[in-house]
């Protein structure tokens, strides 16, 4: 399972690095969001700097729906769904994959916008340990609640405007949780945060459970 | 349903649950706005309460129902538990707009706001969101079977999803804030006929739930049968011409 796992990463990854998408098309995106925050709130208002949490975290949902959507494009032409269930890999290691290569572009986006806080709002960063680990629980519970709604909607003529509506409601708990340690981390409070990183844990163990289960008998039929 | 054709989605027995309905109804009212004195803090406004807490109710026990027709679609892949799991997640929906919509009307002249950021609310406004999630993907064109399936994952994952944005929301109001508006600052013992109005009032909707399911679920049935009726109606007309010419 493991290894089919990082078969179907590693296409995704390779497909991803030379097609250039990622990078040129959704890394850009990201940067926008975060340009239009500034513009829609007065850099120099004390506003931008309180919200810039939340801000951070709307920004990676919205990438990430996009990052789901073309997740699941890479396979919608030339029979490709047929073929990888044709393939004989495991289902739970096809969504393992999946859900591993769309976990690392969206940290892959993460350190960008990071980046983008620290360069364009000016925000210091501050305990750098809860800050990493809430980057990582959060991106687990995106990715495998992305991978498991992405084929829900995958292969549907109205899948670019079903999964966010599918998604974005299940994400509510993410973005609430990952908004609050990482205020506590910027404010320099990072003891009352780290419950919040046990709810994002909790939402991603759950999620990829699920998922592993479930993405059998979606794979098999869609 | 013994014709194939029937005229209505009515039997005897819902026929029966129809009048009950329609008369506890009645009573309601009754009790709701004739019977019941005002109550000495919220005054005419605590007759919303003979409505909201009992549509709220029959929201949740619809999203029970289509989440465990969600499990039982998922073991047997029966067509009945999927229909059965749509009807309730489309009457669950508009009890859901309903609680909201109560709700908020109740909260403006109480709270002053129409809306607070409190766990129960904000976790019904998502849950509205979810089961609008769920309707849109019954919608999709694709074959029944799949449809099915990815439906009734969806509808498995709609209790755990609002455990969750329950929890999440709770903890942060409660950590930010020291008392949410919600505690509700009336004596339940002031008034036995009050008591009785509620749970008379939850008695009666839950009675229209079963009875709206039950009709929605037979809409549902009949729909599944239509298409079949039609594919071979089609069929036999084909063969109808191949055996002309």
């Amino acid at each position: 399972m493991l290894r089919d796992a990082l078969l179907v990463a590693g296409k995704d990854l390779r497909i991803e690095w030379r097609s250039r998408v990622a990078t040129n098309q959704i890394l850009p995106v990201a940067l926008m969001i975060l340009l239009l925050f500034g513009f829609a709130l007065d850099p120099d208002s004390p506003v931008l700097d309180r919200a810039t949490p939340g801000l951070f975290w709307v920004a990676v949902l919205v990438v990430a729906v996009l990052a789901v959507e073309r997740s699941f494009s890479l396979e919608a032409g030339d029979g490709v769904r047929d073929a990888l269930r044709l393939s004989g890999l495991d289902p739970a290691g096809v969504f393992l994959g999946k859900f591993l290569a769309l976990a690392a572009q969206l940290a892959a986006v993460q350190v960008v916008l990071i980046v983008g806080v620290v360069l364009l709002f000016g925000r210091d960063l501050a305990g750098l340990p809860l800050l990493v680990a809430t980057g990582l629980a959060a991106n687990a519970g995106i990715a495998a609640a992305g991978t498991l709604y992405g084929v829900l909607a995958a292969g549907l003529r109205v899948r670019e405007t079903l999964l966010p509506l599918l998604l974005l409601p299940v994400l509510a708990p993410v973005l609430i949780a990952a908004t609050r340690a990482m205020e506590h981390a910027l404010d320099g409070a990072p003891a009352d945060g780290w419950p919040w990183f046990n709810l994002l844990a909790v939402f991603a163990l759950t999620y990829t459970g699920f998922g592993t289960l479930a993405f059998g008998p979606l794979l098999e039929d869609s | 349903m013994t014709s194939p054709h029937p005229a209505s989605t009515a039997s005897p027995a819902t026929r029966v649950l129809g009048v009950v309905c329609l008369a506890g109804m009645a009573v309601l009212v009754f009790l709701a706005f004739v019977a019941s004195p005002k109550d000495a803090v919220q005054g005419d406004l605590v007759r919303l309460l003979y409505i909201h807490p009992a549509l709220a109710w029959t929201a949740y026990l619809a999203c029970f129902v289509a989440f465990g027709a969600s499990i039982q679609h998922l073991r047997r892949r029966t067509q009945g538990s999927d229909v059965l799991a749509h009807a309730a997640v489309e009457v669950g929906t508009v009890l859901t707009a309903l609680t909201l919509a109560t709700g908020s009307i109740w909260g403006r002249p109480t709270w002053g706001v129409y809306w607070v950021w409190d766990a129960r609310l904000t976790s019904t406004a998502m849950l509205f969101l979810l089961l609008l999630g769920y309707l849109a993907i019954q919608r999709i064109d694709a074959p029944p079977q799949v449809r099915s399936r990815r439906a009734a994952i969806v509808g498995v994952l709609l209790v755990p999803n609002v455990i969750l944005v329950h929890q999440s929301v709770e903890w942060w109001r409660t950590l930010h804030q020291d008392a949410t508006l919600a505690r509700r600052d009336f004596d339940f013992a002031t008034s036995d006929l009050f008591m009785f109005t509620l749970v008379f009032s939850v008695v009666v909707m839950t009675l229209v739930f079963v009875w709206l399911l039950m009709h929605r679920f037979r809409v549902g049935w009949l729909e599944l049968q239509a298409d079949e009726v039609w594919l071979d109606e089609a069929i036999d007309a084909r063969r109808a011409e191949g055996a002309v010419t």
